[in-house]
């Protein structure tokens, strides 16, 4: 055991720290820093240069566009762009989609989709859930029929990410609705967002953004080479993309850096008699959350020396929950805190769509953004395996129950 | 002790309720949101015709005379119906100004102007300095011959952008955070030099930014009894707002264990889950403690040692801003996806209860507060 970073891993970590700093362009650092997600073209502009740098798929195998890393050396990369703060590569197309496609696609598929998904150049949405299958993702409805070389696909998805910016969605279908076992009848499927019979619409969240969507699916033709994998064996992928899915969702680097900004601003922060950051309460609430991010930091350099195994093993890696557990509740507990500090002119709203404020001033920036940034955080808990979902999975998987 | 409604209580309850029933269906709300002014006249009107914009007014000022008691069922089924009216800036706030801070001659010329709907009042203290802190006052108010000069700026004054008449902090002496030297003034909205900016809350109701820029305003402006009067008006606003509280949960504990009952995953409702279940039984206990609470602060408000009330009425305010977080997480929480859109009442609530939370002072302001001032249970 050798718990410090060593000088090789220090070196890195300057070396990439430089990096990003030349090549992250200012208003791209300046729309993140202020807690705002990037905009299309930033996200796509970041992601390029990234790529460039052989930096957007670290952790895929080098074939494939990876590097010989450590999980030490990845996770030094990724927090580094979250503590900047920049965009983290696009994680439908990242850790999702190409993962899976590495694990179960054929050699056709990864040549010619492997590099525009590291790249961007095609943007991914998830269509998993539907209205009636979200927890229970196993239930879902959508159909895929059979016909020639074409899946024909009708049914709902819903909660789509940013499937407005998409150019692709992959998708879970069934195909075999009469299998023994729900799971058995499903299949995993990318198709163009383009293709007839694909309709986008709006879901504003509570507070004012458009970040998701419905995806209507009406008589889609499918080619039968967009399947990743065996037909009816897309459970597989699934369960495999969703173990991913978790262990990017504790996102220490970006706690830490919402931490850091809550500082600044709480050490200028209107409180009255003197500064938010000087109340012993508040200051006592955020060493709290400090303190908690600090183990859970511990935990995640703990889980990622774990995954090489697991990734080669292609198994889902139940640990994974304890970091989205936790590490959603520090992201809502954090946006709490700016709450605290914003006090009454966190009642002034904002619209999260805006590239900032646009009506005369009446509030700081960070004021407006702080109620809203707390309700969309309420998401956290809820969506890649709720909270609940995850509880129930460790009580199975772990502890025998 | 009897915390049963009497049948004039209940008649008031029932009738409130039937109204918002027919004018307050989710789809309508959302209809008065969108709207110039945020909420809706027609309603507001139905409220005066109803007798609730009377109702805290002593009868010989063409009131009611209703006690806190009546202000809290109102309140509370405000917030079931997320009612977006300004009915606590201008019935509790304005009112409790008018009634313990004006002259006789004032309240017969305002009270019945409130009552038929026609005068709608805010309450400006905020500024950007103060946070929660009612005595952190930079306005200035200065002598002008007989009467006085307002010069400053207010932030987020709950439905000030709608007022015809805005009651401001000022100070007249003293350094910006010195308990004295802190008046009271009423002033028409439309008085030269009074400039406002509407913007929306983050519950989706309006506020103002209202600066005043050499503001003339005559002797009688001035309403009497200075900062313990802004803190009476303020303590009777908190337990309006506490039974706002109330209402909102209580709706929304309704809607969850509804959404518990009939939402299916893995092929039964959620709620056979028991981790739900326990989850909605601690929502159960919060509302109840809450309530609790709301009735305290009901009995507290007509209290008259400031000192006394003060202390309840921080107690109130910690205790039902912290079940109030935890019952409007939980909602959106077990709800899924569904109530994190603004499509859908359940995350409304929760925004509601956040608003409620950072007015007139947070959960930690009043735990600071208290504790400073020797708790609930005063050691001899
Ligand atoms: C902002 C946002 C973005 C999203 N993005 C995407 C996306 O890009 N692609 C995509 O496919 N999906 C996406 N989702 C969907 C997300 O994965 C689902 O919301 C999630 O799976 C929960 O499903 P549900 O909303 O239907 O809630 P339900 O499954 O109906 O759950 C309701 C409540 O019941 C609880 N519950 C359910 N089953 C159990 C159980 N067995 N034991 C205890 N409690 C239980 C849940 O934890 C929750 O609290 C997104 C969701 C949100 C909110």
């Amino acid at each position: 055991m050798e718990l410090r970073f060593t000088d090789e891993e220090r070196a890195f970590r300057q070396e990439v720290r430089a990096w990003i700093d030349e090549n992250l362009p200012a208003e791209t650092r300046e729309r993140m820093a202020s807690g705002r997600t990037p905009t299309k073209a930033m996200q796509i502009d970041w992601q390029k240069r990234l790529y460039a740098k052989g930096w957007a798929v670290p952790h895929w195998p080098v074939e494939w566009g990876g590097q010989k890393w450590s999980a030490i050396q990845r996770f030094i990369l990724s927090e580094e762009m979250q503590s900047t703060p920049a965009p983290s590569p696009l994680g439908f197309n990242a850790n999702m989609l190409g993962p899976v496609m590495i694990a179960f696609g054929t050699e056709e598929q990864k040549k010619h989709f492997l590099p525009k998904i590291a790249s961007l150049d095609l943007w991914f949405c998830q269509g998993f859930s539907e209205p009636g299958a979200g927890s229970d993702l196993a239930s879902l409805k959508t159909r895929a029929v059979r016909e020639g070389d074409h899946y024909i696909v009708n049914g709902q998805k819903t909660w789509t990410t940013l499937a407005q910016h998409a150019d692709w969605i992959f998708l879970l279908v069934r195909t075999d609705p009469g299998a023994a076992k729900q799971q058995e009848g499903i299949s995993f499927l990318i198709a163009d967002m383009k293709t007839p019979g694909i309709t986008v619409r709006p879901i504003i969240t509570i507070d004012g953004a458009h970040e998701v969507n419905e995806v209507f699916l009406d008589d889609v033709k499918v080619p039968v080479e967009n399947l990743i994998g065996t037909e009816n064996r897309g459970w597989d992928c699934a369960k495999f993309l969703l173990s991913n899915e978790r262990t990017g969702q504790a996102r220490v680097g970006a706690s830490k850096e919402r931490i850091r900004r809550l500082k600044l601003i709480a050490k200028e922060a209107p409180g009255g008699a003197r500064p938010v950051m000087e109340d012993p309460r508040f200051r006592s609430r955020l060493t709290e959350v400090e303190v908690q991010l600090k183990a859970l930091e511990m935990t995640t350099l703990r889980v990622l020396a774990d995954e090489n195994r697991q990734l080669s093993q292609r198994k889902p890696n139940p640990a994974s929950s304890v970091l989205k557990i936790r590490g959603t509740e520090l992201q809502q507990a954090i946006s709490e805190l700016y709450v605290m500090a914003a006090g009454p002119y966190g009642l002034v709203a904002s619209d999260p769509e805006a590239d900032r404020w646009n009506e005369p001033e009446v509030a700081q920036d960070w004021q407006t953004l702080a109620q809203a940034t707390y309700f969309n955080w309420r998401k956290q808990s809820i969506y890649g395996g709720s909270t609940e979902i995850q509880k129930n999975i460790m009580a199975k998987a772990f502890l025998g129950l | 002790m009897d915390f049963d409604l009497s049948e004039d209580q209940r008649l008031l309850q029932d009738s409130l309720a039937k109204l918002l029933k027919d004018k307050y269906a989710f789809e309508q709300r959302k209809g008065y949101m969108a709207s110039e002014t945020g909420w809706s006249r027609d309603v507001w009107a139905a409220y005066a015709d109803l007798g609730l914009l009377a109702m805290p007014f002593a009868e010989d000022d063409g009131g009611l005379g209703y006690g806190a008691v009546e202000t809290m069922i109102v309140a509370e089924q405000f917030g079931r119906a997320l009612a977006l009216e300004p009915f606590i800036p201008t019935v509790v706030i304005g009112g409790a100004f008018l009634r313990h801070g004006a002259t006789a001659e004032q309240r017969a010329a305002l009270v019945p102007q409130i009552a038929e709907g026609k005068l709608l009042l805010a309450f400006a203290h905020t500024e950007t300095q103060s946070r929660f802190d009612l005595n952190d006052v930079a306005t200035t108010a200065k002598k002008d011959g007989a009467g006085w000069v307002i010069e400053g700026r207010k932030g987020v004054v709950v439905h000030g952008d709608t007022a015809d008449q805005i009651i401001v902090t000022a100070r007249v002496s003293g350094g910006r955070r010195d308990r004295d030297g802190i008046e009271v003034f009423l002033i028409p909205a439309d008085t030269q030099g009074v400039t406002r900016r509407g913007f929306k809350t983050s519950d989706g109701q309006r506020a103002a930014d209202i600066t005043f820029d050499n503001v003339k305003v005559s002797a009688d402006a001035k309403l009497n009894g200075g900062l313990a009067l802004a803190e009476r008006v303020v303590d009777e606003a908190i337990a309006a707002l506490g039974a706002e509280a109330i209402g909102c949960m209580e709706a929304s504990k309704d809607l969850t264990i509804e959404y518990l009952k009939t939402r299916k995953q893995f092929g039964r409702p959620i709620g056979s889950f028991q981790s739900l279940q326990h989850r909605a039984a601690e929502m159960m206990v919060c509302l109840e403690q809450a309530r609790s609470m709301a009735m305290l602060a009901a009995m507290m408000a007509s209290e008259e040692d400031p000192a006394e009330r003060r202390r309840q009425m921080r107690a109130v305010k910690i205790e039902i801003g912290r079940n109030a977080r935890f019952v409007g997480q939980q909602t959106v929480q077990m709800h899924g996806g569904i109530a994190m859109t603004m499509e859908y009442v359940g995350g409304h609530y929760l925004k509601r209860l956040t608003v409620i939370e950072n007015m007139f002072g947070d959960v930690d302001h009043h735990l600071a507060a208290l504790s400073e001032e020797g708790g609930v249970f005063v050691a001899a």
